[in-house]
């Protein structure tokens, strides 16, 4: 940066300080967050269910997709929709371009006797979120959450333009792929990634996908062959990119007593949070993940430490060993992004699943991470597990979820992120 | 949907095109942005905060803090690229048509960057931190748009705008937006339509209570289970519910007033909407029976315009309790 002008430098070190100043107070609020936890009713992933994701599913529409899906998620739990309280989906109809299809999409349920709904325009990890709030009321005990995305029909990299700000880059029609090229050059300028470290989380996410039945990618493939690929918008090759792909997921929530009657070994939420960054890319730093450590912070997956200038709040927060991570990145890049912002080490196994780089259907893919998470506690391979996902350009918008075999929120004190 | 396909045997597809040819009105510092740049220049918006920062494009508000701002200012045109992504295959719609950079630039005198793009000619040409300058439409291809600023170059290569002066200021920001799909019917309702193609209506049948859907969707929206069963329904029915237009509007085809109707067809358990024709519009009813008119067997095509419209069949009403179940 050795051209940049005196001034430009100055300017950008007045954002960064407003931007610290107003981060500060969210991270003290993120924390005590996290120490009232236990003030909230235990609320568990009782059954998850995914469709396999396919690059274009065009025999289905979204009822027939969403069908045998909540009915295996259903199934698994043993309950009936008509003893579900609560039902909450996540779409988007600007995928397929039919304005309200989430309204149709409810025929997979049935929605008579007229029931307790609600939908997201996000993905359906968000729509886990007010489940999970509304479950907060003693009132009612069981949710279902599904979500389903089909972005065949349509080419996505026009039509996620329009999640822009529609006066001033909107207007230009950039793509996601050369809006997270953006992100990915940032990241390679500062040094914290190659592009070679991107095509191995590619040749990771691929191999760890072929003992996956639902991933969309799955192969073994060599280093050279990746970073022989033309660019899709430099530095982002092909492989760095998630497929494009159509699918469906639902998970069912229990809170308290009815987990464990509808699951063995439930998975717990011992944490959960979500937190949105602004909306212009200007203004924001693209090599940090700010709202994913906040929302970190608040589902108690991370403790504040040096970073987040030394916020301690005297709140005591209990940081539990992680065993593994579901990361929602869609891009490479973003992987090493959200396991850098949420304090994940080495020893923390990210994406066994494969994450998104093998599958990543629009409005799904974040809730399919807490289901492989959850699904991995429940199959007792895991102790504790992570699962996070992502809405927006740049991850703009960021939940993490904290999922344990135990109900409380505990284990050993790491100190990670300290 | 004479564009209708079937490559595939079993489901059919045609083009969707979303339109919206929206008119956003831009507000006090957006309109005063998008002003400057009808003048070919660059303006933000000073904070009040402490530091003092300069928010491009202008705004009312910091978008880092949510507090106003308080006066314009102008930046660049000169800048620094800050982060960078080529690509050799611009899509429909983008600022260049040619291979070319988007980019992050931190115009002279801002505090964040704005996204761009940059004509450099090539891909080497591009680093992180080079200098760079806005390159104006000409005075008269400038309209108040963020794509006024056809691109930025590397700087020296650009000459100066040409500055408008006496611009009308710039209150509405004209945004069309057409996204193009292919819409797939799925299986049911593929059926449904190859039906309409024979002149027959095709329902479906839940296998849990036994209700007929038609059109279906391949689900029963009561038990929420598939519905495979495909039933053959004739084509008389009942009128459950009616309304009669008499508003023109935009797009209207059939002469007013007429009558569109809910037509509940023998043997279905869910009413569809169609026009009531061959009796005036002031002697329809709930109860009317009545029966499809097709339109000539070589003009039928898989859609709901193979049925020009339902006619009464001069059978007696039907009982009010024989349809009251489906208002």
């Amino acid at each position: 940066m050795a051209t940049t002008s005196r001034a430009t430098g100055s300017a950008q070190a007045a954002t960064a300080q407003a931007y610290q100043a107003t981060y500060l107070a969210a991270a003290q609020d993120a924390l005590r967050l996290a120490s009232r936890r236990d003030r909230f009713r235990p609320v568990a992933v009782v059954s998850f269910a995914q469709s396999r994701t396919v690059e274009r599913e065009d025999h289905l529409n979204e009822v027939e997709m969403l069908m045998p899906v909540v009915a295996e998620a259903l199934g698994a739990a043993g309950i009936t929709k008509k003893e579900l309280g609560f039902v909450c989906s996540g779409s988007s109809d600007y995928l397929v371009g039919a304005p309200f299809s989430f309204v149709m999409a409810l025929d997979a349920v049935g929605a008579w006797p007229p029931m307790r709904e609600s939908h997201v325009e996000m993905d359906g990890a968000f729509a886990l979120y007010e489940a999970w709030t509304m479950l907060q009321d003693e009132d009612m005990d069981t949710a279902l959450v599904y979500s389903f995305g089909r972005s065949s029909p349509g080419d996505i990299r026009r039509v996620l333009a329009m999640q822009l700000d529609p006066y001033v880059e909107a207007p230009m029609w950039p793509d996601h792929v050369a809006i997270a090229a953006l992100q990915a050059r940032a990241l390679v300028d500062s040094g914290k990634l190659s592009e070679k470290e991107m095509a191995e989380i590619a040749l990771r996410s691929w191999h760890d996908a072929m003992s996956s039945p639902t991933a969309q990618v799955a192969r073994e493939a060599g280093l050279e062959e990746l970073l022989a690929e033309d660019y899709l918008v430099s530095p982002l090759r092909p492989h760095a990119v998630a497929p494009v792909g159509d699918g469906a997921a639902a998970v069912v929530l229990a809170a308290g007593e009815k987990a464990l009657e509808l699951a063995e070994h439930p998975a717990w939420i011992t944490g959960i949070d979500h937190r949105i960054e602004p909306s212009s890319l200007g203004a924001r730093d693209l090599t940090v993940s700010g709202s994913t450590r906040l929302a970190g912070i608040g589902a108690g997956v991370v403790s504040p430490g040096a970073d987040d200038l030394g916020v301690t709040g005297g709140a005591a927060v209990e940081i539990p060993e992680v065993d593994l991570a579901e990361l929602h990145a869609p891009f490479a890049h973003q992987e090493p992004l959200i396991a850098e912002a949420l304090g994940l080490d080495a020893s923390v196994r990210l994406n066994p699943s494969g994450g998104a780089l093998s599958a990543n259907p629009l409005m799904v893919a974040g809730l399919a991470r807490i289901g492989e998470a959850a699904r991995r506690v429940m199959d007792g391979s895991a102790r504790v597990a992570v699962a996070h996902a992502t809405s927006g350009p740049c991850l703009q918008q960021n939940l993490v979820c904290l999922l344990a075999a135990e109900a409380e929120a505990g284990g050993a004190v790491s100190g990670r992120g300290a | 949907m004479s564009e209708v396909t079937m490559s595939d045997p079993e489901v059919l597809r045609a083009p969707h095109v979303l339109e919206f040819p929206y008119s956003r009105s831009v507000g006090r510092d957006l309109g005063a942005f998008f002003t400057g740049l009808v003048e070919g220049r660059v303006l933000g918006a000073s904070t009040r905060g402490s530091p003092d920062r300069v928010v491009v494009p202008a705004r009312e508000y910091d978008p880092i803090t949510g507090e106003d701002t308080d006066g314009l200012v102008e930046v660049g045109p000169g800048g620094v690229v800050t982060a960078w992504g080529w690509t050799d295959h611009p899509l429909e719609g983008q600022p260049l048509q040619r291979p070319f950079a988007w980019a992050l630039v931190v115009l002279d005198g801002a505090s964040n960057a704005i996204l761009h793009v940059v004509d450099s000619g090539s891909h080497d040409a591009m680093s992180t931190g080079m200098r760079v300058v806005a390159r104006f439409r000409d005075p008269a291809a400038r309209v108040g748009s963020i794509t006024d600023i056809e691109c930025f170059v590397p700087e020296g290569s650009a000459p100066q705008a040409d500055r408008a002066a006496g611009v009308e200021p710039v209150t509405v920001l004209s945004t069309p937006i057409r996204l193009d799909y292919t819409f797939s019917a799925g299986i049911a309702q593929s059926s449904f339509l190859r039906g309409l193609s024979e002149g027959r209506f095709l329902g479906q049948r839940c296998p849990r209570c036994g209700q007929v859907y038609v059109p279906p969707r391949g689900s029963c929206p009561t038990d929420g289970v598939p519905t495979t069963d495909v039933v053959e329904l004739p084509d008389t029915g009942t009128v459950t519910t009616y309304c009669v237009v008499n508003v023109p509007f935009q797009g209207q085809a059939i002469e007013l007033p007429y009558v569109c109707a809910q037509v509940l067809l023998d043997g279905a358990n869910i009413s569809f909407m169609h026009l009531i024709q061959g009796i005036p519009a002031d002697q329809v009813r709930m109860g009317l029976r009545v029966r499809a008119v097709w339109v000539d067997r070589d003009d039928l095509v898989p859609s709901m315009e193979s049925v020009r419209y339902f006619e009464p069949t001069g059978e007696p009403d039907a009982p009010y309790e024989s349809y009251e179940e489906y208002l």
